[in-house]
């Protein structure tokens, strides 16, 4: 237990499945798919096609044409989903607001502006340096979403980026509610944006044979558990939380989705790509993750799978839950919301993270989609295909990362 | 190149490259108190002028550009010279 509780007072969140959070809730509870033909980027030449692309943002409905240009995409992403979550939580700072001062800022990212790397890094190769961006620099470093933030939003409190791949932005909720906890803040605006579905990005996975082919069913390609899955399908987007000391919520009334109740971490210490076999690792993280919220296995819930549909982690990641949670792990309800969104790397925990809080919120768990033919090695339950309706009081989500980074979270219910 | 040419593509630039407001645009605004042309924003304006006029202007000269008009002059001498 803490002697500061820290919750969840809003929620923000732009997708393939909606820009808002009531769309993308909405469609993950009709196990609807995301993901489409690449149509930014030409992939004639990369054997992956399909990604859980979003088709209709126009950033200049948000800022001037002036201000957008001089942010990445994955910045661009983050800011909406700060400003939904700003507004949803009610909460709104003035620049000379003294209360900014204890606000601040945790982001998330898997890669940064990689969008603007490869557009300046044609600029560098076809016209030289005195032809590159002098904002070129500031729209790449994987800081910059939360640098914006913290301008456009005045927020003047602790500020910070974790880039620890697919587990960022996860990392990112638990190190912003262990800011709060020590009493450095009072409002953390945490989560993580992403925007990788450039050809630098799309054709790098595709070579770490990370990515699903299956070209030709693109609802169907993000297969998590599946005997047929074939790898991940990417995602591009953001989602932030406002996270909050609990007196500060509670003494302005504001809305409380849930709490942050475990945050553990562990280092796979095995392969730069691949997860350690057998799932101790991730395990490792799971446990500490129950300690920390003074929680026993049998008190959880959900379980919101890490579940990329890649061979690798499906399977890992289903001996680290039998591993953490013994015997309740063929008890405790498991989905994979990447089914739909697709893989949003480094945005993945802070969407994966919003969909645990809704489940407490409405009692429903979206479920996993493409669940057709059981794999021998995943035999848990995986929530097929339908969502449920059944009541829940604490939520775990998995979030791990290319270096072995293992990320879980607990959220529990609040009761007003 | 006339004059009114260079004024003419200069506002073109300014609007396009720097995404600033073609209404606030004048011969006498100041690119940093009128425009809010940061230094950042002097360096696009440096690289636009260079690659739409095929001129060359040193850092130096650029640095002691403080209004539009002047930007437009000091085109029009790099065109002329």
């Amino acid at each position: 237990m803490h002697d500061r509780r820290v919750v969840v007072t809003g929620l923000g969140a732009i997708t393939s499945l909606g820009n808002g959070v009531e769309p993308l809730w909405e469609n993950l509870l009709a196990g609807k798919s995301g993901i489409s033909h690449i149509e930014r980027i030409d992939v004639s030449d990369i054997p992956v096609k399909i990604a859980a692309e979003i088709k209709d943002f126009d950033i200049e409905q948000y800022m001037s044409r002036r201000e957008a240009r001089r942010l990445d995409r994955s910045s661009q992403y983050f800011w909406v989903a700060t400003q939904q979550a700003l507004a949803d939580a009610g909460i709104h700072y003035e620049e000379d607001d003294p209360a900014a001062l204890r606000a601040g800022v945790l982001a998330g990212t898997g890669i940064g502006g990689v969008e603007t790397f490869e557009e300046q890094l044609n600029v560098l190769v076809e016209r030289g340096p005195r032809r590159m961006s002098p904002t070129g620099i500031a729209m790449i470093i994987s800081n910059m979403a939360g640098g914006v933030a913290s301008i456009d939003f005045h927020l003047y409190g602790p500020n910070s980026t974790v880039v620890t791949a697919c587990a960022a932005s996860a990392n990112a909720i638990g190190d912003a509610a262990e800011v709060i906890r020590r009493g450095a803040a009072d409002v953390m605006v945490a989560g993580g944006g992403e925007a990788s579905i450039t050809r630098f990005a799309v054709g790098g996975f595709s070579q770490a044979r990370a990515l699903s082919t299956n070209n030709e069913d693109p609802q169907g390609a993000s297969r998590p558990f599946d005997l047929n899955r074939d790898g991940f399908v990417m995602g591009e987007g953001a989602a932030v939380l406002i996270l909050e000391d609990y007196e500060h919520a509670v003494n302005r009334g504001a809305r409380i989705y849930g709490e942050v109740i475990g945050y553990g971490m562990s280092a796979d210490g095995y392969h730069i790509t691949l997860p350690r076999p057998g799932g101790a690792g991730a395990a490792r993280a799971m446990s500490a993750a129950l300690a920390d919220a003074g929680m026993t296995p049998g008190d959880l819930d959900y379980i919101n799978a890490h579940g990329t549909s890649t061979p690798a982690n499906d399977t890992t990641e289903t001996s680290a839950i039998k591993i953490a949670m013994g015997d309740d792990a063929y008890r405790v309800p498991i989905s994979s919301s990447k089914s739909m969104t697709g893989h949003l790397l480094g945005a993945a925990g802070a969407i994966e993270s919003l969909v645990c809080l809704l489940a407490m919120r409405d009692g429903k768990i979206p479920p996993t989609i493409n669940y057709e033919t059981p794999d021998p090695e995943c035999d848990l339950d995986y929530v097929p295909n339908t969502a449920r309706d059944v009541t829940v009081r604490t939520a775990m989500t998995n979030s791990f990362g290319f270096g072995g980074h293992n990320v879980s979270l607990v959220f529990g219910a609040v009761d007003s | 190149m006339e004059r009114s040419e260079i004024e003419a593509k200069m506002k073109e630039l300014l609007v396009e490259e720097l995404g600033l407001d073609e209404d606030k645009i004048a011969n006498d605004s100041r690119f940093e108190e009128d425009l809010e042309v940061d230094s950042l924003g002097v360096v696009e304006l440096l690289m636009a002028l260079e690659d739409n006029f095929g001129v060359q202007i040193p850092d130096e000269e650029a640095e002691q550009l403080t209004t539009v008009g002047e930007a437009v002059d000091l085109v029009q001498k790099k065109l002329d010279g």
